[in-house]
């Protein structure tokens, strides 16, 4: 929690370079998923596999949390039956796994990219269309 | 020159764009123009209360009192499915920031290469595919996005809306990726409950017949009964159809998968019948999608979260402060990371809670006006 908020006073003093957006990839359906296709701006910043891992793992997550199960039909019809009330004192599967996601993309922005200048930005500020990536200039960041 | 600090209250949801209304701290969220939505509702209750009140008492004495039990309790689902229809974020996407904007820009510049002058340059067009169907992205001008799939720009609520449906006047909302199943479920109550109380209607009139005779049926219930009798029969009347008419509809539709907008277009039918990337090729497993698929969060609920944080700037000084659309980029990121792991460490409940529980209100903006 503190090595977060030294990260971001040395930021607030770091000017944005540029900012690179992951789209998103529709090749199997609407369901949420981001192109891992590496874009060259940040060839020099991170580690291609290290970037590849981040994304592939969003998107198991984000293919989790849209998944028809079994869960998602006991939930929807327990929903329907109390005219979906029940959601006002229960969280719904989609929250749980966004919480989740959430606390993944902290944990890789303190640990992989905060170090290298960058930034991951959830994509649901984004309204799930893009995951940007905010490249800062290298100042002074002690390493 | 003095500059004078004003400080003013800002409602988070006045900041961000579209023609949408927003009532109860942001948790109600619908069109502008509601006249009709109030007028749906008149008729529902209005309805109701007459059959509650004139009918029902001599249901329960001489049929059952589950008549007016069951009732109840479809009444009581059909303005639930009404009000959640009307007052949930139907999917809208927010618009792009700058950044986001500009970088869309440069990547059609980009793909379209160098324009000679005086030609126009070609449609702004994405081509992905989706289960080996090529479909076409289009770009949209006022949110400065190439749409995802399915998704609309309404002009009425001047938003692009998630798997787009169309746009209800009678709940006053589009029906989109989140509240069609809403809409549905309204669609399809409202027709059992106008089915069942025309039809308890009609048990009424012949029950009192039989025992009274026809005639005398009319005249001797309290005066207003013909009224109200007529009225009802109307209203049910032409309810029951349109409802069972646009029930049905609905239901043909979400068997195939399809939305109204994808319909009225033609974009799955005729010489690309057979065709729609979207449909499971299984009535079951298109039903369940669209029925009991999950419930998705309202991006719009986390975009009246951050603009508490992008609009009240963080820097309480005493120096006067720049208003928003000049705050210089270097300052941009530091909200932007501020706000990233703030809420989640602080708040993380409130953040992640549906949108009809309440985030915080109000955010405090200094405006500094010189003189």
């Amino acid at each position: 929690m503190a090595e977060t908020h030294s990260l971001q006073d040395m930021r607030q003093q770091a000017a944005v370079a540029a900012k690179v957006f992951i789209q998103r990839d529709y090749s199997n359906g609407t369901m949420c998923q981001f192109q891992t296709k590496f874009p060259s701006e940040l060839e020099t910043k991170i580690d291609k596999q290290q970037f590849e891992e981040t994304i592939r793992t969003l998107n198991n997550l984000y293919a989790e949390a849209e998944k028809l199960g079994s869960q998602s039909l006991i939930e929807g019809c327990l929903a329907c039956l109390t005219a979906y009330t029940v959601f006002l004192c229960m969280e719904t599967h989609y929250e749980k796994v966004l919480k989740k996601i959430a606390k993944y993309i902290q944990e890789q922005n303190d640990k992989i990219y905060a170090p290298r200048g960058l930034l991951l930005t959830d994509p649901i500020e984004r309204g799930l269309r893009v995951i940007e990536i905010t490249i800062y200039e290298d100042r002074s960041f002690s390493r | 020159m003095s500059a004078v600090m004003i400080t003013r209250k800002v409602r988070k949801w006045e900041k961000l764009p579209g023609k949408n209304t927003f009532c109860c701290d942001g948790r109600v969220m619908m069109a502008r123009q509601k006249g009709i939505f109030y007028l749906t509702l008149f008729l529902i209750i209005g309805t109701c209360s007459l059959f509650f009140v004139f009918e029902c008492p001599y249901l329960a004495v001489h049929l059952s009192p589950a008549i007016p039990v069951f009732a109840v309790l479809l009444f009581l689902f059909v303005i639930a499915m009404l009000l959640r229809t009307s007052f949930s974020d139907p999917g809208v996407l927010p618009r792009a920031l700058p950044e986001e904007a500009n970088f869309i820009e440069m990547e059609i510049e980009a793909a379209n290469g160098n324009v000679p002058s005086g030609q126009r340059p070609p449609p702004r067009i994405r081509n992905v595919q989706i289960n080996n169907q090529i479909v076409k992205l289009k770009y949209c001008y006022t949110c400065k996005i190439f749409r995802p799939p399915r998704a609309s720009h309404c002009s009425i609520c001047d938003n692009c809306v998630d798997r787009f449906d169309h746009h209800c006047p009678w709940v006053g909302n589009c029906v989109g990726k989140r509240n069609y199943r809403y809409f549905y479920l309204f669609t399809l109550t409202l027709s059992l409950l106008t089915i069942y109380i025309f039809a308890f209607n009609i048990v009424h009139v012949v029950m009192r017949s039989v025992d009274h005779g026809f005639l005398n049926t009319l005249k001797e219930t309290p005066g207003t009964y013909p009224l109200n009798m007529n009225t009802f029969l109307l209203v049910c009347f032409f309810t029951l159809w349109s409802m069972v008419g646009l029930t049905g509809f609905h239901t043909y539709l979400i068997s195939l998968n399809q939305t109204t907008n994808e319909d009225i277009k033609g974009s799955w039918s005729g010489k690309n019948r057979g065709q729609n990337p979207y449909s499971h090729k299984n009535i079951i497993k298109n039903c369940c999608e669209v029925l009991c698929g999950p419930t998705y969060p309202s991006v719009t609920f986390f975009s009246l979260f951050l603009t508490s944080f992008s609009a009240s700037f963080p820097q309480k000084t005493t120096a006067p402060l720049i208003p928003n659309e000049h705050t210089p980029d270097d300052v941009k990121p530091s909200i932007a990371a501020e706000k990233s792991s703030g809420p989640k460490d602080d708040q993380p409940p409130a953040a992640m809670l549906p949108p009809l529980a309440s985030p915080e209100t109000d955010a405090e903006t200094s405006i500094a006006k010189n003189q």
